[in-house]
């Protein structure tokens, strides 16, 4: 096995190409986690059983299958019901959407970790409900679920390569593509597994940073 | 009520139809019932307005029940509950909240909202529910935060402060809503002895100063004396005995207010 610093060289255009695409994928797929996770938690608080009883199911369904299989689906089967959507859209509504079933339950578990005396004393008080969700309780369940949401942040990062499997070219895409043109796979797959490595080592960073100033 | 006004008068004294002149918390006939345990019986008792009613007893007798019954933290299983002439239980959520407006409640656990500094902990019912421009709660907060001793801490968070120091921004906070009814649930509880004197020495001054009705569970028997215009004295879900605190303190007729006066005196 040589290791050739010119493969290296010419693969980097691709590398910097790929690394924009899993890292739009993982910012957006996060965000789009958080959001509906939390979604996901408030609707299954709601009174009703016919609210909750679908989205249980919905979540149940979406944790217990495999991301490629639902990656799959959003890409080949949508289609065909006329709903088309470029590959790295469908990538992180598929990315999105399978983390957020992990973030209703870090979400629950934040909200059910504030104390019932401070439901009581918004309620003494005569605040409002929605005001006591959004000026009492999720800020103090947020800074609680900091640490778990920035595990699955870093757990994202690691299953974007499945991306590739939709035609999405992140970093795994773009080494491949070169690979299959240059005939050079060392190069190329050691680089992304470095990036991969010095990206988690940055985000946990700054995991770190974030919930030393939130406690 | 016989007020054709949506809103009653609060300057206008309490309607005489529904209650007796003065009179503003009545319990009549409330049960509680946790499981298999009664914790209130069918009890039956009343408060006027601008008293302070010491509840006293030992643990598990229903007085914090009361409290938090009052404060529609718990519901009783039966009975009726008034506040100012109107319904507090049964009655719609609606009115509940109305009703709960005039009423305020400290705990023994403190429960300021650890995520607001301390004015704000002060100002945020103000100006959510009552309304207040940010300013004038602000304004309204500083004056009550200078009363209860800790005009200097309105930017720290609670959990800079000291219990004792929380309790007294848990008062503030409850004041500034300007309740009618104020409810103390074993305020000095939580707190270290060396903290106490302090939280009650504000409320000696709030109970002296203030026309706020005060109804106050506690187990600091000289703050009972001090404060209290009437005491009573629950064992086993009823009011076995009341009456003015020299009264209760110093001659108790009941055999059990005797046996419990000397158990924590």
């Amino acid at each position: 096995m040589n290791w050739d610093w010119n493969a290296v060289a010419e693969f980097m255009p691709h590398f910097w190409d790929g690394l924009v695409v899993t890292l739009q994928a993982l910012v957006l797929g996060s965000l789009l986690s958080f959001t509906l996770g939390l979604v996901w938690t408030l609707l299954m608080r709601v009174p009703t059983r016919w609210v909750r009883w679908p989205v249980g199911v919905f979540t149940e369904f979406v944790r217990n299958t495999p991301l490629l299989v639902q990656l799959f689906f959003l890409f080949y089967v949508l289609p065909e019901w006329g709903l088309t959507f470029s590959a790295l859209t469908m990538g992180v509504i598929g990315l999105g959407l399978h983390y957020s079933t992990y973030t209703m339950q870090v979400y629950r578990a934040g909200i059910e970790g504030v104390p019932v005396g401070q439901w009581e004393a918004a309620k003494a008080l005569n605040l409002p409900l929605r005001r006591t969700w959004t000026a009492v309780v999720l800020p103090q369940a947020v800074r609680r679920v900091v640490p778990a949401l920035g595990n699955y942040v870093i757990s994202m990062l690691k299953d974007t390569p499945l991306l590739m499997t939709i035609t999405v070219l992140e970093m795994l895409g773009e080494a491949r593509l070169f690979s299959q043109h240059a005939f050079e796979f060392t190069e190329p797959v050691t680089v992304i597994g470095v990036a991969f490595i010095v990206i988690s080592y940055l985000a946990s960073l700054l995991l770190r940073s974030l919930e030393r100033r939130l406690v | 009520m016989s007020d054709t006004l949506p809103t009653p008068d609060p300057a206008a004294p309490a309607p005489a139809a529904t209650a007796p002149a003065g009179e503003l918390i009545r319990f009549d006939g409330v049960t509680k019932r946790f499981g298999e345990n009664t914790v209130l019986d069918r009890l039956d008792f009343s408060v006027e307005a601008g008293k302070h009613v010491t509840l006293i007893g030992p643990s598990g007798s229903g007085k914090t029940t009361i409290l938090r019954m009052l404060m529609t933290l718990t519901r009783p299983d039966e009975g009726t509950i008034t506040v100012d002439g109107r319904r507090l239980y049964p009655a719609k959520r609606r009115e509940v909240a109305e009703v709960r407006k005039n009423i305020g409640m400290v705990f023994q656990q403190f429960n300021l909202f650890p995520n607001m500094k301390v004015l704000r902990n002060v100002t945020e019912a103000p100006v959510t529910v009552l309304g207040l421009s940010k300013d004038e709660a602000e304004a309204r907060a500083r004056e009550l935060l200078e009363l209860v001793g800790l005009a200097d801490k309105c930017d720290v968070y609670p959990s800079q402060l000291s219990g004792g120091q929380q309790q007294r921004v848990a008062i503030a906070r409850a004041l500034a809503m300007r309740p009618q009814v104020l409810l103390l649930d074993e305020v000095t509880s939580a707190l270290d002895p060396e903290l106490v004197a302090g939280v009650l020495d504000v409320l000696r001054d709030i109970a002296r100063s203030t026309d706020i009705t005060m109804l106050c569970v506690t187990h600091e028997m000289n703050f009972a004396r001090d404060i209290s215009d009437d005491v009573l004295m629950f064992d086993g879900g009823k009011v076995i005995e009341s009456g003015p605190p020299e009264r209760i303190f110093e001659d108790p007729t009941h055999a059990r207010t005797r046996e419990f006066l000397g158990a924590v005196l």
